[in-house]
């Protein structure tokens, strides 16, 4: 219990403090390191109560496909160098000590809801599923995953590919100048198009220029 | 102190929460971050989840934090490649600058 403890806070420290990191850094790059480290430190709290699968499933997806994908996009556009001073725009704005008043009162409304919140034995009547001990964390996942959530897990499928289509779309740019392959008018040659039959009489030789 | 409970990981996804609020508050330098901080709240929705499905037993708060795993992947997806298309017009990401629609 007490290694346990010390798990969660070490855990949780280094991720709260890499979250304030994400969102003061000056460097964008730098952000997204604080940003990589964060998601690592709530995938290892999520190891630590049990929940295995998906704190191997945060690693896989948002370090190694979103974190990346952040870099590769600070780093193609170049933004890293806007070194701005923090909490200071060019102009005089009025909103850094609204922004930071409703923050803290955001924080505030949490905390109380939480310290408040007490365990209801209503709580205890939602449906359980398959939560069996003797089942691994991956097992019981994929025992209701494709069965009692199988229209779940298709809708997911069908956001990913509308997601893709949608950043090709987004991004997609015709450019002058570049030859391309047209396949219609690859199939749709005809024999007439390209050759031409020349009746070439004996010992006079032919004139292919015109 | 020692006893770590529910309320342990709600407060830590709270302040999670908050942090991703601040973020985008308070950015002035560019939209990416802002994107972040959006990652950030996902995130704390994410801690929300897993405790309850821990502390009731029910495995459901897990296969919906799946799915919002994939919402937050896509999210980022389509999000970077609006500001790849707009940095492709403008030459420029920085926040105080989008201001096209202002009425």
């Amino acid at each position: 219990m007490i290694a346990h403890a010390l798990f969660f806070y070490f855990f949780s420290i280094i991720a709260i403090l890499s979250a304030i990191m994400v969102i003061v850094s000056r460097n964008t790059v730098h952000a997204v390191f604080f940003l990589i480290l964060d998601f690592i430190s709530i995938a290892s709290l999520f190891i630590l109560i049990g929940a295995e699968f998906l704190g191997m499933m945060m690693i896989i997806v948002y370090v190694g496909a979103v974190a990346v994908l952040f870099l590769f996009v600070v780093m193609l556009l170049n933004v890293s160098e806007q070194k701005l001073s923090w909490f200071r725009g060019s102009r005089k704005t009025k909103h850094i000590p609204i922004g930071l008043a409703v923050g803290a009162v955001i924080l505030l409304e949490l905390i109380v809801v939480v310290g408040g919140w007490k365990y209801r034995d209503t709580f205890s009547e939602t449906k359980f599923l398959n939560f069996e001990k003797d089942f691994t964390n991956t097992h019981a996942i994929g025992n209701v995953m494709y069965t009692e959530y199988i229209h779940l897990f298709q809708i997911s499928g069908l956001i990913l590919l509308l997601s893709m289509i949608g950043a090709i779309v987004l991004t997609y740019r015709k450019r002058e100048g570049v030859k391309r392959q047209n396949y219609f008018t690859q199939v749709g040659r005809e024999r007439e198009d390209s050759i031409k039959l020349v009746e070439v009489e004996s010992g006079k030789g032919i004139n292919l220029d015109d | 102190m020692i006893e770590i409970g529910l309320g342990h990981y709600l407060t830590f996804g709270a302040i999670i929460f908050s942090i991703g609020t601040l973020g985008i508050f308070l950015n002035r330098k560019n939209v990416i971050v802002i994107l972040m901080s959006v990652e950030l709240i996902l995130l704390a929705v994410n801690i929300n989840l897993v405790s309850f499905s821990i502390y009731l037993q029910d495995i459901t708060g897990q296969i919906f934090t799946m799915l919002i795993l994939t919402v937050a992947a896509a999210e980022a997806a389509i999000g970077l490649a609006i500001i790849v298309a707009y940095y492709r017009n403008r030459g420029s990401v920085r926040v105080e600058e989008i201001n096209e629609m202002k009425g």
